[in-house]
């Protein structure tokens, strides 16, 4: 699946998108960020707080107890500050 | 009798060049006669932010996901309120002080359903919207933090 990371995330995970392959024990928001944390300092640093973190799947805003199954995009960013 | 339900066109569109309000009052009204009521919301690049003074701001956004979210909460506020038009432009790219940030225009017979919509809009576009802040101040550069109010001035449009 591909991952997009916006704001601050993107800059502490240091890429603003990649396709990665998590393992299928690997099912919701809450695991994906979980085992992401655990691939490089720069993930735990992106994900240190992840009650912080906000989630879309496929453009649309979701929970972090939310299946990742069939996702095609992930994106993880900071609270919106637009407007 | 009944009459006919009132066309409401809705243009949505990210960009990094400017608006010119007026034209796009005169866009959204174009040979209406059905529209009473026209509320224009404009967002400006702001120099003081509480404390340390504002060089820039720079705007991030989704692509993609930034126009369906705005479409989602077009479409609430069309279920919800009489609207006979929708107009919402956000720029991204880098300002200054005084620019340009945000439109909101919503056409209605009449004004409250105009004013309720456009800050229903501005609320949820607030909150809800996937545009990220960075500011440029003496103090530093940093991500600008999402405000609580702003949270609470979005809740209070959740219906039970």
């Amino acid at each position: 699946m591909k991952v997009k990371y916006f704001a601050w995330v993107r800059e502490r995970v240091g890429k603003a998108e990649e396709t990665i392959e998590p393992p299928a024990t690997v099912r919701t928001v809450e695991e994906l960020i979980a085992w992401l944390s655990g691939q490089s300092e720069a993930y735990a640093y992106a994900f240190e707080k992840p009650k912080v973190i906000r989630t879309a799947i496929d453009h649309a805003h979701v929970k972090s107890d939310a299946a990742i199954a069939g996702a095609r995009e992930i994106a993880f960013f900071p609270p919106m500050t637009g407007g | 009798m009944t009459s006919p339900v009132a066309a409401c066109p809705v243009t949505i569109r990210i960009q990094e060049d400017d608006f010119d309000i007026a034209r796009e009052i005169a866009v959204l009204t174009k040979s209406r006669t059905d529209i009473g009521a026209v509320v224009s919301f404009s967002g400006i690049c702001r120099a003081d932010d509480d404390s340390a003074k504002v060089a820039a701001l720079t705007l991030e956004h989704y692509p993609g996901m930034a126009e369906e979210e705005i479409g989602r909460h077009v479409d609430e506020a069309v279920s919800r309120w009489p609207l006979n038009g929708v107009t919402v432009i956000h720029r991204v790219g880098r300002f200054m002080p005084g620019q340009n940030i945000v439109l909101v225009l919503t056409a209605s017979q009449h004004r409250q359903a105009a004013f309720q919509a456009a800050e229903f809009l501005m609320d949820y576009l607030k909150t809800n919207a996937p545009f990220w802040k960075k500011e440029e101040s003496e103090a530093g550069t940093g991500w600008v933090e999402a405000q609580a109010r702003d949270d609470e001035a979005a809740a209070r449009w959740t219906r039970s």
